[in-house]
């Protein structure tokens, strides 16, 4: 018997996490079709006038990707939970963040990499082009993997109980008030042709402080949800 | 050698048990038995670290083991009353990663031999275990036993759902890892069919 190394952990469980949701790809594709819905519901509600469009579009795309953040969040570790891997998971001899680390890589991979791939298509949608698109796949790519991080402390902190969808909504959303200001925030300074540098790199900042922060958390609700 | 000193729990307002004192050599099964709520799994559980005692500690090889964490887990095989495997990923799949992740390094042909000593036969292997009977994921969960090579095992109602010959065949895997100088713990409500010399008996009343 040998010690598997950090990386090996590492690449086990986001290895483990990606073929199920390959064997799950409805659930996946949830999330995703929500944000293309919810993109699409505006422009027919608001009307075709591509100059409204373009000004709500930061502040729609944004909220349309955080929600189906949220709406994914029960998949981090509820599943897990209740068939007695996540049991097993904290008995694997290496630092309980770094499995967290995995597990939240592989959600933000089936869940916020689908979201950055496809916003250039939606904010096309909303009449976005050139620089401003490119601002907002960048936001989302700084933004998106914050939201998991940040939506996993609250994901382990409602396991088990009762009615957790909801209660990791209103854990979770205060929380991810900055990263949406911050997102929405870069795209509408692009627009503005002002550039996006500052709100890009407090998102950077965000994304940091959640990496730093965020698997130490979500590592203590796990064993306080455990016991 | 594992002991426990001075174990206390309690889940709620309700002491399950106090001043647990057992000390498991190498070489040694042992039974805990009691009725049902007299706080078997949480007793099992404070063992694995998964759950904090009121008062007491569990010392393994002279450590406490909320100091070794890590060191202590690359020791233990736990297998809970929850069967720990994925629905949606077949039996070899399980076995492979479970294992891959707790310091093993099985073979695909070791892990084929495990399924087949726990009677699952090869046409079984590549379905996903959601298909398969509770008895037959328990089997599955159990083939992880094949697999370690931790001297440490934790078993909860390891039993649960099998028929006489899988119980036969588990029993027998207990009987060779202490032969060969490992320990176990099990939370049971069935006799271990093992040699009295090998079994110590721990009974909470609750």
């Amino acid at each position: 018997m040998t010690q598997p190394s950090l990386w090996e952990t590492l690449w086990g469980i986001i290895w483990r996490d990606l073929l199920l949701a390959m064997r799950r790809r409805s659930d996946v594709a949830i999330s995703v079709l929500f944000l293309v819905i919810v993109a699409s519901l505006f422009p027919l509600g608001v009307g075709p006038e591509p100059a409204v469009l373009r000004t709500i579009a930061a502040g729609v795309l944004w909220v349309a990707a955080l929600l189906a953040c949220l709406l994914s969040l029960g998949r981090v570790f509820t599943a897990d939970y209740l068939d007695g891997v996540l049991e097993q998971m904290l008995l694997i001899p290496q630092p309980l963040p770094v499995l967290v680390m995995g597990k939240v890589f592989a959600h933000w991979m089936v869940s916020g990499l689908p979201i950055v791939l496809l916003s250039p298509l939606l904010g096309l949608q909303f009449g976005l082009e050139g620089e401003v698109l490119g601002t907002l796949v960048l936001s989302l790519l700084l933004g998106t993997p914050t939201l998991s991080m940040i939506g996993s402390i609250g994901a382990a902190l409602v396991l088990g109980v009762r009615g957790s969808g909801l209660l990791v909504a209103l854990l979770v959303l205060p929380l991810y008030v900055p990263v949406l200001i911050f997102g929405a925030g870069a795209v509408t300074s692009s627009m503005a042709g002002v550039g996006g540098e500052a709100n890009l790199s407090l998102l950077g900042a965000c994304l940091v402080l959640s990496l730093f922060f965020a698997p130490w958390a979500t590592a203590a609700a796990l064993r306080i949800a455990l016991e | 050698m594992l002991q426990a000193v001075s174990l206390s729990c309690r889940r709620g307002d309700r002491r399950l048990f106090s001043g647990v004192n057992v000390t498991v050599p190498p070489g040694t099964v042992l039974t805990v038995v009691g009725e049902n709520g007299s706080g078997k799994t949480s007793f099992l559980r404070i063992l694995c670290n998964l759950l904090a005692p009121e008062e007491g500690a569990v010392l393994w090889q002279g450590v406490d083991i909320r100091r070794l964490k890590e060191q202590y887990y690359a020791q233990l095989t736990y297998i809970g009353h929850l069967n720990g495997i994925k629905d949606d990923l077949t039996a070899m799949e399980n076995l492979m990663l479970t294992a891959a992740l707790t310091g093993d390094r099985p073979s695909d042909a070791s892990v084929r031999d495990a399924l087949e000593a726990v009677g699952l036969k090869h046409r079984i292997h590549h379905l996903p275990t959601r298909v398969l009977s509770q008895g037959q994921r328990r089997r599955v969960a159990l083939a992880r036993l094949w697999l370690s090579t931790h001297p440490l095992w934790l078993l909860d109602e390891p039993f649960t759902s099998l028929d006489q010959a899988a119980t036969a065949l588990v029993t027998e895997r207990l009987r060779s890892h202490v032969q060969s100088g490992g320990l176990a713990v099990v939370v049971t409500h069935h006799e271990v069919a093992l040699p009295s010399e090998m079994v110590q008996r721990l009974r909470l009343d609750g």
